[in-house]
């Protein structure tokens, strides 16, 4: 009798583990992070220099789109309060908030939110089961997301993007961009994974990773943006350089030392083997006001 | 076919419509909403489409709904009294276009604006308007729906002898305005993608039907020989670009439906203004250096935007919009030209950019 009870004890216990099992490759994402900055420092806070297109797998069209930016657009009234897209967002200056909605009946988790600090993108990534609307669906900033657990990491594909940026200086990243993203929590420490699949302006997926870390104190600051005329401009003026006659694109390379061919980015920067072509190339002599701006920036 | 057999055919997927349009929460007979989607409501609206059906049918905001599907976007406002129609798609698709009007509204269609004359936005004027009334009160005068347009839609559809029923009965010249339980607001964009080229902004409902001044995955289609040019579509934009108001961060608010593709926002229809904008500059740029249109061609003056906006195929490539914007550039420069020769004056204003 003892035997049989404690074999049913042990079906039961097997059993709760198998039911319960999905529910324990789950991880609670939520709570305030603050950002923890590593080699992209510089991006995440006054951005990134003109002509830095360094370990980018942009194609020629995008450089192109780079070549010819004008910083001047963030003056035109129609992109002064343009929030920064999902998958830029998390390099932006972002501490994190992250919570769930939670079925009462259920108890399951339809959706978790993000929002980040810097104007306050706020994401929803659908847990229900949804499909993604149809081709003809408006585009937005944050893009329409759904997430399935991938062992304990949330994965998100997300889609419906508005036209955004690679880097804050002029390369585009396309609306017909796809982002897939891994949330992954390892106690107080959170990463984000995030991959662009661009066929308009990428020859290779973009991976970048950022971190986090708790900040229970974090309060998220309000923010509000009204367009406002800086500068006048004429109706319908629009920023921008002609080809080739953009004077400050070799600024980038003059002020470190980096050969301007390698600022240019593409594909092969992004590997390891590309220093061994790096050490060969010429390294250009810094003009007087690119060293004298080094100079002040190391004051 | 006349309507009242198409409707005696369709009494079984009208009963299914019915059905749909009780269960939309955002459908129904008098579209209450309010207009102010935010974009993340305005994403989640688009799943009324129905299976087997051809057409179509989004909630855009307020009172208004895209159908697609049937030639260009249909744009459907719903009041209490009447439907509002902009554009009526192509005539063989008319069938599938009242079928999911009348999934919307059972109220009589009074007016159809057409924006062009394309016949994929006004080939189905005749079938449509035949299935809607207006009475202006004129002893013996038709009572199918009013087909309104600017007047140069009128003087060409009559120079190619067009069908009387696809023909406006009545015309207006810089706007006009009209009333269905908003006010609806029609303005010429004078020598834009044709030169009879309206849009058409529903004031309360806060969503503007652009017409093919904007396509959002295509360059614009500049018909020269209908009055077309460069210089009017980006005016168009411009003035549309004028009117709109997004919500906060720059997303949502004023909505368009475009004359092709997916619905938009302000963000959306400044980028392609941008980019068309830097485009007509650069060419503009190398015709003041004297260049052939081979050699702009080869200068790929539209590279870095293909992939958004490009096609090599279809009737409308970007070899034949770069042509078009040479043309007119060639000949605006002509003109600059000789006004400088006469007046040795600089011209002054210019889109922006550096170089």
């Amino acid at each position: 009798m003892l035997i049989r009870r404690v074999t049913l004890q042990l079906l039961l216990i097997l059993a709760l583990i198998l039911v319960g099992r999905p529910a324990f490759a789950q991880m609670d994402l939520s709570g305030e992070r603050g950002q923890k900055m590593h080699e992209d420092a510089p991006e995440r806070g006054g951005g990134p220099e003109i002509g830095d297109y360094t370990g980018l797998p942009i194609n020629d069209a995008d450089r192109m789109r780079g070549d010819t930016w004008d910083a001047e657009k963030w003056t035109q009234l129609e992109h002064e309060c343009e929030p920064h897209p999902a998958d830029y967002a998390p390099r932006g200056p972002g501490s994190m908030r992250v919570w769930a909605d939670m079925d009462p009946v259920t108890m399951q988790i339809t959706a978790w939110h993000t929002e980040i600090m810097w104007m306050q993108p706020t994401r929803t990534i659908y847990m229900d089961g949804r499909s993604h609307p149809p081709d003809y669906a408006v585009h937005t900033w944050q893009g329409f997301s759904t997430g399935e657990w991938v062992a304990d990491m949330l994965k998100v594909q997300t889609t419906h993007l508005k036209e955004g940026w690679l880097r804050r200086n002029g390369l585009a990243r396309s609306d017909k961009a796809t982002l897939t993203e891994y949330f992954i929590r390892h106690d107080d420490y959170f990463t984000l994974v995030t991959i662009i699949h661009d066929p308009v302006y990428l020859t290779e997926p973009l991976i970048r990773t950022s971190n986090w870390i708790l900040d229970p104190g974090y309060q998220p600051i309000a923010s509000t943006c009204i367009p406002a005329i800086e500068i006048d401009h004429p109706k319908g003026w629009v920023a921008f350089h002609l080809p080739g006659k953009n004077p400050f694109l070799n600024e980038y390379g003059e002020k470190y030392g980096i050969p301007i061919e390698a600022t240019r980015g593409g594909a092969e920067t992004m590997y390891p083997e590309y220093q061994e072509k790096l050490a060969r190339m010429p390294i250009p002599k810094p003009k007087e006001s690119a060293a004298k701006a080094s100079a002040e920036n190391q004051q | 076919m006349s309507v009242k057999v198409l409707a005696k055919k369709n009494v079984l997927r009208a009963a299914l419509g019915l059905g749909v349009m009780l269960l939309w929460p955002a459908g129904g007979a008098t579209a209450q909403q309010d207009a102010g989607y935010t974009p993340q409501q305005r994403q989640n609206a688009s799943y009324r489409s129905i299976d087997g059906e051809k057409v179509h049918v989004e909630h855009v905001q307020g009172r208004v709904y895209m159908l697609g599907g049937a030639g260009a976007n249909i744009t459907v406002q719903v009041g209490d009294e009447a439907v509002t129609l902009i554009d009526a798609g192509r005539s063989e698709m008319s069938e599938d276009v009242l079928r999911a009007i009348r999934r919307l509204s059972n109220r009589p269609i009074q007016f159809v604006i057409n924006t062009s004359i394309d016949p994929d936005h006004i080939g189905g004027n005749e079938n449509i308007a035949k299935a809607g009334h207006y009475d202006s009160g004129q002893p013996g005068e038709k009572t199918g729906a009013a087909i309104l347009g600017q007047l140069n839609v009128l003087n060409r559809l009559s120079d190619a002898k067009a069908p009387t029923g696809e023909v406006p009965t009545d015309t207006y010249r810089e706007s006009w305005s009209l009333f269905n339980d908003e006010a609806i607001m029609l303005y010429h964009a004078a020598a834009a993608h044709t030169d009879g080229d309206s849009y058409v902004f529903f004031r309360r409902s806060d969503v503007i039907s652009t017409g093919d001044l904007f396509q959002p995955s295509l360059y614009p289609m500049i018909e020269a020989d209908k009055g077309g040019s460069i210089d009017g579509i980006i005016a168009g934009l411009n003035d549309i670009i004028g009117i709109m108001v997004p919500r906060e961060n720059e997303e949502g608010g004023t909505y368009l439906i475009p004359g092709h593709g997916r619905i938009c926002d302000r963000t959306d229809i400044v980028n392609y203004r941008d980019a068309m904008t830097i485009i007509r500059a650069r060419i503009q740029d190398l015709v003041s250096k004297g260049m052939t249109l081979e050699q702009v061609k080869a200068t790929k003056p539209t590279f870095d935007y293909d992939g958004m906006y490009g096609s090599d195929t279809g009737p409308w490539t970007t070899s034949m919009f770069v042509d078009a914007v040479y043309s007119e550039s060639t000949k605006s420069q002509n003109k600059q030209e000789k006004e400088n020769s006469k007046q040795k004056k600089k011209g002054s204003g210019g889109a922006g950019g550096k170089g």
